[in-house]
């Protein structure tokens, strides 16, 4: 009579959800925001929609499709933001209350618990975010939708040219590859907040920043701050062909490079250098009480 | 076969030595309680039985080895650390599903029964309730899981009287049945006096005296003696000698009753002033 390693998982990651209920509350919140902005802008539409008319096709379609492509990415980059302070926290805080003490005299192995928060930024806020940013263009067409309303025209184009299936696909895309990407990130977080006895936050950073320093120093030349810059937004310039933002808006699918994303040194040695976080938060965890 | 056996266990933290070559053996069904000064290795041993911590030498707890196997160990122990350790943010609803949805040996009707018997809401949060409540709260969710082995470390500690009696009183008549060992750490001895089955002082990391309970009544005695028989009382070796309104008491090891009523009231000691004894006589042995 054992329960299966899923149920263990399943009932760990719902643990997390019901402790971290910013992980949903805040996108929904930013998004709220995001459509309440959208809503003011409606007042315009109607003179942006004859604006868009003389562009052509493509700069039709991109103008058209930019609100919606900015949202998807606001929405991304909040999700990215929730990710990373709530790795920062996940070993930190149950060490601060001792609560590990209490879960710990359950039959959950350290490995479950650290694998069921890592895949929250790397499963949970994805998906999540998928979903909100579905939700927010299906309200921001409805809007539209209705300023458009006694516009024919305006509101024929509209409903024609705006990708929303390709975009959708497309952001599928995007979060599998942003979450692989930024995998490192999150696991470096989770090591740190396993690890730190305090300021979580400070020790995850100071290391980066001083060797951002030391090889401004030492050297005068940005190597680091490169592989920085390429180790947050790298996804970016690896799995899409084509990043202007306007030729994405208006042919989401087109810019798709798969191939080229997955033959990426830099994401593999990411996901190797992610794996042997985790791994030694596991570890770690074994030997951890409290704080 | 035996709850758990240790072989010369050995934790040192720098040049601190807090167990130093302990050998334990606990049967099954016996309820033990360990008693020691702070710092005398209680809850480091405590922290080896339940693979909390890492150490030198041998240890098995329910034929397992608990560094290695700990999450495997879980479904058969179930302990309440020293401090109220559950999460201050979880509701009481939610930590009945966490735990019978990770737990096969929960038994969530009989949780909800022991928690029918008090005031705690399910909707509450943990950091809502009183740190009584919180405390009858972690007993309801233990006592729910069918263990061999309960680890208590300091259970009662900052609860007042009434929690207190509750707590060991629900323990005996809800869980306790002979085929559980239950290890129970704690400074206020006198509470647990008549619970125990078998005692064990440690002391610097070691055994100091470790017996059962029909074994401590029969060994040890404590006389008040009338003062005409003081000197008399002290020929026989005492292993410790107090002042009580102005009476003498003394403690004795192994010596023959039916002398010692004819020096003065004999009775057993208790479980504390059997411990400073020990300690004292331990305190002089080291110097």
């Amino acid at each position: 009579m054992s329960q299966p390693a899923t149920q263990t998982f399943y009932w760990s990651l719902r643990r997390e959800l019901w402790e971290n209920r910013s992980i949903y509350i805040a996108p929904v919140v930013v998004a709220l925001v995001l459509l309440f902005g959208f809503v003011i802008s409606m007042h315009t539409l109607p003179s942006r929609m004859i604006v868009a008319a003389d562009l052509g096709h493509t700069g039709e379609r991109a103008m058209l499709a930019r609100p919606y492509a900015v949202a998807a990415y606001l929405m991304v980059v909040i999700a990215f933001i929730i990710g990373a302070f709530y790795c920062l926290d996940a070993l930190h805080g149950e060490r601060r209350d001792r609560s590990i003490l209490f879960w710990k005299s359950l039959p959950v192995s350290d490995r479950t618990i650290v694998l069921s928060k890592a895949s929250i930024p790397l499963i949970v806020l994805p998906l999540l975010i998928f979903v909100i940013i579905i939700a927010v263009q299906l309200m921001m067409l409805l809007l539209s939708t209705m300023a458009l309303l006694g516009n024919g025209p305006g509101l024929m184009t509209l409903w024609a040219q705006l990708p929303l299936v390709k975009m959708a696909l497309a952001l599928i895309y995007a979060l599998i590859a942003i979450a692989l990407w930024h995998a490192p990130i999150y696991g470096w977080l989770l090591l740190v907040s396993g690890w730190a006895k305090r300021a979580a936050f400070l020790w995850a950073i100071l290391p980066v920043i001083t060797i951002l320093f030391f090889e401004t120093i030492a050297f005068r030349t940005s190597h680091f701050a490169l592989f920085l810059g390429y180790r947050v937004s790298g996804w970016l310039t690896q799995a899409f062909a084509d990043q202007a933002a306007d030729s994405f808006a208006a042919e989401p699918l087109r810019s798709l490079d798969p191939l080229r994303f997955i033959s990426t040194p830099g994401l593999w040695v990411g996901l190797l250098f992610a794996a042997a976080f985790i791994a030694a938060a596991v570890r770690l965890r074994r030997n951890r009480k409290g704080i | 076969m035996a709850c758990i056996e240790a072989r010369g266990l050995r934790k040192a933290f720098g040049s601190t030595i807090a167990l130093d070559g302990l050998d334990l053996r606990v049967e099954e069904g016996r309820i033990l309680g360990l008693i020691g000064p702070n710092g005398a290795g209680k809850s480091t041993a405590l922290n080896a039985i339940l693979g909390l911590t890492q150490y030198e030498g041998e240890l098995k707890v329910l034929g397992r080895n608990p560094w290695t196997e700990r999450d495997l160990l879980m479904r058969d122990v179930a302990f309440i650390a020293d401090v109220a350790v559950l999460p201050r943010w979880i509701r009481v609803r939610q930590v009945v599903d966490y735990l019978a949805g990770v737990h096969p040996r929960f038994d969530r009707a009989k949780a909800e029964a022991f928690l029918a018997k008090t005031n705690i809401k399910r909707t509450s949060k943990v950091r809502e309730l009183s740190k009584g409540m919180v405390t009858q709260l972690h007993l309801a969710l233990v006592m729910a899981i069918d263990a061999r082995l309960l680890v208590l470390d300091e259970p009662t500690i900052g609860l007042d009287i009434l929690y207190r009696k509750q707590f060991y009183d629900s323990l005996l008549n809800d869980y306790f049945d002979h085929s559980r060992t239950i290890i129970v750490t704690t400074h206020q001895v006198e509470e647990i006096q008549d619970v125990l089955t078998d005692l064990m002082f440690i002391d610097r990391g070691r055994i100091v005296l470790g017996c059962s309970m029909e074994e401590f009544e029969s060994r040890y005695s404590e006389v008040m003696v009338r003062p005409e028989n003081v000197a008399a009382a002290r020929a026989l070796r005492p292993i410790r000698e107090r002042q009580l309104f102005g009476r003498s008491i003394l403690l004795f090891d192994r010596a023959d009753r039916e002398q010692l009523a004819s020096l003065g009231d004999v009775r057993t000691p208790s479980i504390a002033d059997l411990f400073v004894a020990v300690m004292g006589q331990t305190e002089g042995a080291a110097r």
